[in-house]
C-alpha cells in the first residue's frame, strides 16, 4: 500500500508533523467495516453454531433427562426411532397439511382481498387497518379467543350461527382438530398475504394499464396478463416465507390441542417439543430437530435467493 | 498561502486502476479546472484531495505539509458537492454553522461568520428556511455557503452545475467567477463541460484515462493541444480530423495527401516524420471556409447546415468521404447535396503524428 | 341503461360495500374479544352469546387482582424493549457499515444474518434449554432478552441496511468535511434523516419480541414469563373465565395492535424481508 516516508520536498527540510491519530487520519475502511460489523456477526454466528452443534451431537447420542449419564453414541439410531414412531408420519403429514392448507388459503384469499381494496372507495383506511388486525395478535391469544369464543360448540358465536339457520352447532376442535388449527393460523396469516400484496399492488404500472385498456383489454385480461404477473414475485415471496414459519407453528397447538386428540393435530414442531420437554428424550427430539432444520433450510435456500436477486436490483 | 503539491498519485479500486500518476501544482488563487470524459479520473482525484478516498500511492501536499492521510477536516479543505449534500433536517443557518459548531467555535464568531457567507450569496432571507422549501440555485449557493464559512484554504467543486438548468447554469457560473475575485481563494473544478473550463479556469487541466494528457491556460490549450484527445475535446464545435500521408517534407513545412487526394502544406517541424508517415490533420471549424468547388482542389457536398443565427455550421462530407464541420456567418445559405469547395486557413491547422500528439509549429516556437 | 360514469360509481360502491363486508368479517374475532371483555362471566357464557348486555368494567378493574396482570405485563415490557434496544445497538453501526463502504462480502454477509432467522426454533429447542438450565437462565428476563436480540437482530440490521442505503452518502460525506466524528455524523447526520425508517424497525421488533410465543413459553415459568404465557395459562383453567380472558388478551394486544397500524407501510420491508417494497 502507501510508503509512510515522505519523499522530502526541496522546501521541507523540517520534520513533518506526526500522524494524528485514528481520528485525525482517513479512516480505514477495512478497519470500519470488522469494527463495526463484527459484534453481529459474531453474536449471530455464536447462536448459530453452538445450539446447532449441540443439537447435532445429541442427536446421535443416547440421552435421556431422565437417565443422564447414559449417554453412547448410538449412530442414527435416533434418526430411526424418530422416523419410525408412530408419531412421525402423522406429525409429518400434519404439518403439510397445516403448511399447505394455510398457504393455499392465505394466498388465494389475499390476492382477492388486495384487489379488492386496490380500488379507492370511502373508509378505505379504515378497512386497510380493520385488515391487517390479526396479524398482531399474540398466538395464544388468537388460539383460545377462537377455541372459547368463536367455535365453542355451546357458547360460541359459532355454535349461535349454526343454530340460527336450523343446523346443529359443531364440536370444532372434536370433530376437525386439525381444521380448527388451520382456521386459526389462516386466520392470523391471511393479513400478511394481503399487506405486502397490497404493498406489491400499489407499484402496479397505471400506465401500463391504461394502455391495455385503450387497446380493449377487458377486467379478466387485465387481471390475467397484468396483475397477475406483477404479483407472481410478492406471491413467491409470501409463499416462502409463511412457509419458513408455518413450518415451526407451536403456540396454538400448544395453547388448543396439545397435539390432540392423539396425534392428530401434532406437527413436526410440537412433536419435537413433547419428546424433549414432555418426554425427556433429547436424543430423540435432537434427531427430529435436524430433520427440522434441513426442511427448513430447503424453503431458505429458495427465499434466500430470490432476496439475494432484490438485493442487487435497482428499484 | 495555499499552494497544493500532487507527486505521483494513485489511486486503484480492487484490480482497477483510476488514477495512473498524478503529477501537478496548484498555485495560490489559481482557478484549476479538471476537465475530461466519464471516468477519467477527473472526480476520484478531486475526492483523494479532499481526503474522502484513500489514495493507493503517491502524496498530496498543502503548503508543504503533507495531507495524503489526514482526514477530510483536518486538511483545511472545503467541498461543494454535485448534488448540494445538504443536511436536510437543518435549516439554512444550521447547515452553514454545522462545521463551526463541530470545531467550537464561539456562538458570537459563528454567527458572525454566517451571516458575512449570507450576504456574499444573497442567502439573508433564506437563513431559516429548510433545503426542501428552497430552489435547484438557491441550495446550490447554500452549499457553496457552507464551504465558504469554514474559510478553507483550497474549494474544491464537484461538477456544481451539473444539477442546474441551462439559464441557471450561464448565470451560476458568472457568480462562480466573481466569487473567485471576490474570495481571492484557490479553487478546484471539476466538470465534464467543455464551455466551463474554458470559461472559469486560470489553468486546465486535462485528464483521459486517468493521466494528465496536458495542463496549461485555456486559450493555451486550445491553440496549442499537444495530442489528438485534447484537441477533439476543446473547442465547440468539435475540430474536424483529416487522415493523411506525408508526401513532402522540408525544415519548416509538411505536405500531407489525403484521403481524397488532396494535398495541403502545412507549416511544422518535421523532424519525427518521414516520407509515407500516416497523420492526422486537425481543423477547427472557424478555419474552414466553403467556397466554389471551382476555388479549391478539396470539394464535397454539404450535408446538413444548422443555422444558429450568429453563426451556421455546415456539416460537410468531401469526396474523399470525410466529414468535417464549418462554421459560416450567419447568413449564410446553402442546400442539402450542394457541391462545395473547401478552403483551409492552413497556418491554423494543427497536425497530429501517427501516436496522436501534435507536432509543433515552427512559428509557435519562435512566439 | 347506465352510462359509462353511473356504472363506475356502481362498481366502486359495489366493491366498496363488499371490502367493508369482508373487513368488518376479518376483524369480528377481535371486536367479540374487546366486546367480551366488557361483560360478566355469566353474560360471556350466555347462550346464544349476547351481543347486547349491561357493560362491566370488573374484569380491568380487578384484573391484577385476578390474574396479576401487571407483573406478566411488566416482563413483556422489559424483555421486548431490552432486547429491542439491544438489537439497535448492534444493529445500527452493522448496517451503517453496509450500507455505506459495501465491499464484496457485505451481500454475503446479508444473506447469511437473514437466513439465521429461518432456523426453526425447534431444531436448537433442546440445546438452548439445557444451556439455559445450566447457566441459571431458565425462567430469567435475562435469558429471553438474550433470545429475542438474537431472533430479531437479522431484520433489525436488514431493515435499517435498507433504509440507510435510501439517505445519499454525500450528506454524510458533507458531515465528515465539516469535520464530525464517526459518532458525530452518525448521531447528528444519520439518524435523524433516517429516523422515519428507524422507527419503523424499533416498532417491528417490539411486535415481534412481544408477540413471540415460543421461546416464552419453553423457557420461562413464573417469574420471567411475559404475557403470551399468561394468556396460554387459561388455556386450562377452572370455572369461567371467558370475560377475563377478554380483558387480559386486549389489554395485552391494544399496544401491538396500535403499534402495527402506525407502521404498517414501513413494516412491509421489514416483514418481506426487503423482497416487497
Amino acid at each position: 500500500m502507501k510508503t509512510t516516508a515522505l519523499n522530502a520536498g526541496p522546501a521541507s527540510s523540517a520534520a513533518e508533523p506526526k500522524q494524528d491519530s485514528r481520528q485525525g487520519s482517513i479512516r480505514k475502511t477495512s478497519r470500519i467495516n470488522r469494527f463495526m460489523v463484527s459484534p453481529s456477526v459474531l453474536v449471530l454466528a455464536l447462536w448459530m453454531v453452538i445450539p446447532l452443534s449441540m443439537t447435532i451431537y445429541f442427536s446421535v447420542i443416547r440421552y435421556n433427562l431422565l437417565y443422564p449419564g447414559d449417554n453412547e453414541f448410538v449412530g442414527l439410531e435416533n434418526f430411526q426411532f424418530f422416523v419410525t414412531d408412530f408419531g412421525f408420519m402423522a406429525g409429518m403429514s400434519n404439518t403439510l397439511l397445516l403448511v399447505g392448507s394455510v398457504l393455499l388459503i392465505t394466498v388465494v384469499l389475499g390476492v382477492l382481498i388486495s384487489l379488492l381494496v386496490n380500488q379507492a372507495f370511502w373508509g378505505r383506511g379504515i378497512v386497510r387497518i380493520l385488515l391487517i388486525s390479526p396479524f398482531f395478535i399474540m398466538p395464544t391469544v388468537n388460539a383460545l379467543i377462537w377455541k372459547n369464543l368463536l367455535l365453542h360448540p355451546v357458547s360460541g358465536v359459532f355454535a349461535a350461527i349454526w343454530k340460527f339457520f336450523g343446523a346443529t352447532p359443531i364440536d370444532w376442535f372434536s370433530e376437525f382438530p386439525l381444521f380448527s388449527i388451520i382456521m386459526i393460523v389462516s386466520w392470523q396469516w391471511l393479513p400478511f398475504a394481503i399487506l405486502l400484496l397490497m404493498t406489491a399492488l400499489q407499484s402496479l404500472d397505471q400506465e401500463q394499464q391504461e394502455a391495455a385498456r385503450l387497446d380493449g383489454a377487458g377486467p379478466w385480461a387485465l387481471f390475467f396478463h397484468l396483475t397477475l404477473p406483477h404479483l407472481a414475485r410478492p406471491i413467491a415471496v409470501v409463499v416462502m416465507i409463511e412457509t419458513i414459519f408455518l413450518l415451526s407453528i407451536f403456540a396454538e397447538i400448544f395453547t388448543t390441542t396439545g397435539g390432540g386428540p392423539g396425534y392428530e393435530t401434532t406437527n413436526l414442531a410440537y412433536l419435537i417439543y413433547s419428546q424433549a420437554l414432555l418426554q425427556f428424550d433429547v436424543g430423540l427430539a435432537s434427531a427430529g430437530g435436524l430433520i427440522a432444520v434441513v426442511l427448513a433450510n430447503i424453503a431458505a435456500f429458495f427465499l434466500v435467493r430470490l432476496i439475494g436477486k432484490s438485493l442487487t436490483e435497482k428499484q | 498561502m495555499a499552494n497544493l503539491t500532487i507527486k505521483n498519485l494513485k489511486k486503484s479500486f480492487g484490480e482497477t486502476e483510476i488514477l495512473k500518476g498524478i503529477n501537478l501544482e496548484i498555485k495560490d488563487n489559481e482557478f484549476v479546472v479538471f476537465v475530461g470524459p466519464s471516468g477519467c479520473g477527473k472526480s476520484t482525484l478531486l475526492r483523494s484531495i479532499a481526503g474522502l478516498e484513500e489514495v493507493t500511492g503517491g502524496h498530496i501536499l498543502l503548503d508543504t505539509k503533507e495531507i495524503t492521510d489526514l482526514a477530510p477536516a483536518k486538511r483545511d479543505l472545503a467541498m461543494v458537492f454535485q448534488s448540494y449534500a445538504l443536511y436536510p433536517h437543518m435549516s439554512v443557518r444550521k447547515n452553514m454553522s454545522f462545521a463551526l459548531e463541530l470545531a467550537k467555535e464561539k456562538k458570537e464568531v459563528i454567527h458572525n461568520k454566517v451571516a458575512e457567507a449570507a450576504r456574499i450569496l444573497e442567502l439573508d432571507p433564506l437563513l431559516e428556511r429548510k433545503p426542501k422549501e428552497l430552489s435547484g440555485g438557491q441550495r446550490q449557493r447554500v452549499a457553496i455557503g457552507r464551504a465558504i464559512v469554514r474559510q478553507p484554504k483550497v474549494f474544491l467543486f464537484d461538477e456544481p452545475l451539473s444539477n442546474l438548468d441551462a439559464a441557471l447554469r450561464v448565470q451560476m457560473r458568472l457568480e462562480l467567477a466573481r466569487l473567485h475575485h471576490d474570495l481571492n481563494a484557490t479553487m478546484i473544478y471539476v466538470t465534464h463541460d467543455q464551455v466551463e473550463a474554458m470559461t472559469l479556469a486560470d489553468k486546465v487541466v486535462v485528464l483521459n484515462q486517468g493521466r494528465i494528457e496536458q495542463v496549461g491556460t485555456p486559450l493555451d490549450l486550445y491553440r496549442n493541444p499537444a495530442n489528438r484527445f485534447v484537441a477533439g475535446f476543446l473547442g465547440m464545435p468539435k475540430m474536424s480530423f483529416l487522415p493523411g500521408k506525408v508526401t513532402a517534407l522540408d525544415a519548416s513545412s509538411v505536405t500531407v495527401e489525403l484521403t481524397s487526394g488532396t494535398t495541403v502544406t502545412l507549416p511544422a517541424a518535421s523532424e519525427h516524420l518521414s516520407q509515407g508517415s500516416a497523420v492526422t490533420v486537425g481543423v477547427r471549424p472557424e478555419n474552414i471556409d466553403v467556397v466554389e468547388p471551382s476555388e479549391s482542389s478539396l470539394t464535397g457536398h454539404m450535408d446538413i447546415a444548422e443555422s444558429l443565427g450568429s453563426d451556421t455550421y455546415c456539416y460537410v462530407k468531401t469526396d474523399g468521404q470525410e466529414t468535417l464541420t464549418v462554421r459560416m456567418p450567419g447568413n449564410f445559405a446553402c442546400n442539402y447535396g450542394d457541391r462545395i469547395g473547401l478552403r483551409l486557413h492552413v497556418d491554423e491547422c494543427h497536425l497530429f503524428d501517427e501516436l496522436g500528439n501534435a507536432v509543433q509549429k515552427p512559428s509557435r516556437l519562435a512566439a | 341503461m347506465l352510462s359509462l360514469k353511473q356504472r363506475r360509481s356502481l362498481n366502486t360502491l359495489l366493491m366498496g360495500v363488499l371490502a367493508w363486508g369482508v373487513a368488518l368479517a376479518i376483524f369480528f374475532p377481535i371486536f367479540w374479544m374487546l366486546l367480551t371483555s366488557f361483560k360478566t362471566e355469566i353474560d360471556a357464557f350466555a347462550t346464544p352469546p349476547q351481543l347486547f348486555f349491561s357493560p362491566t368494567l370488573e374484569n380491568y378493574t380487578l384484573v391484577n387482582e385476578r390474574s396479576d396482570y401487571l407483573h406478566f405485563a411488566w416482563n413483556s415490557v422489559v424483555v421486548s424493549f431490552g432486547s429491542t434496544i439491544i438489537g439497535m445497538m448492534l444493529a445500527v453501526p452493522a448496517a451503517y457499515s453496509m450500507a455505506f463502504f459495501e465491499t464484496k462480502r457485505t451481500k454475503g454477509t446479508l444473506l447469511w444474518m437473514l437466513s439465521t432467522k429461518m432456523l426453526p426454533p425447534v431444531g436448537v429447542l433442546v440445546p438452548i434449554y439445557l444451556i439455559f438450565k445450566d447457566t441459571g437462565l431458565l425462567d430469567t428476563k435475562t435469558g429471553l432478552v438474550i433470545i429475542y436480540t438474537l431472533i430479531n437482530l437479522p431484520i433489525m440490521i436488514w431493515m435499517a441496511y435498507t433504509y440507510f442505503k435510501e439517505i445519499p452518502k454525500e450528506v454524510l460525506e458533507a458531515a465528515r468535511m465539516d469535520g464530525s466524528t464517526l459518532f458525530q455524523e452518525i448521531w447528528r447526520v444519520l439518524l435523524p434523516m433516517s429516523k422515519g425508517g428507524l422507527a419503523a424497525t424499533v416498532l417491528l421488533s417490539l411486535i415481534l419480541s412481544w408477540n413471540e410465543a415460543f421461546w416464552s413459553l419453553n423457557l420461562t415459568a413464573s417469574e420471567a414469563a411475559p404475557l403470551t404465557a399468561l394468556i396460554a395459562s387459561y388455556s386450562s383453567p377452572e370455572g369461567l373465565f371467558w370475560a377475563k380472558l377478554s380483558a387480559v388478551s386486549t389489554l395485552a394486544c391494544a399496544p401491538i395492535l396500535i403499534f402495527g397500524w402506525i407502521s404498517q407501510k414501513q413494516l412491509v420491508r421489514g416483514l418481506s424481508f426487503g423482497a416487497v417494497k
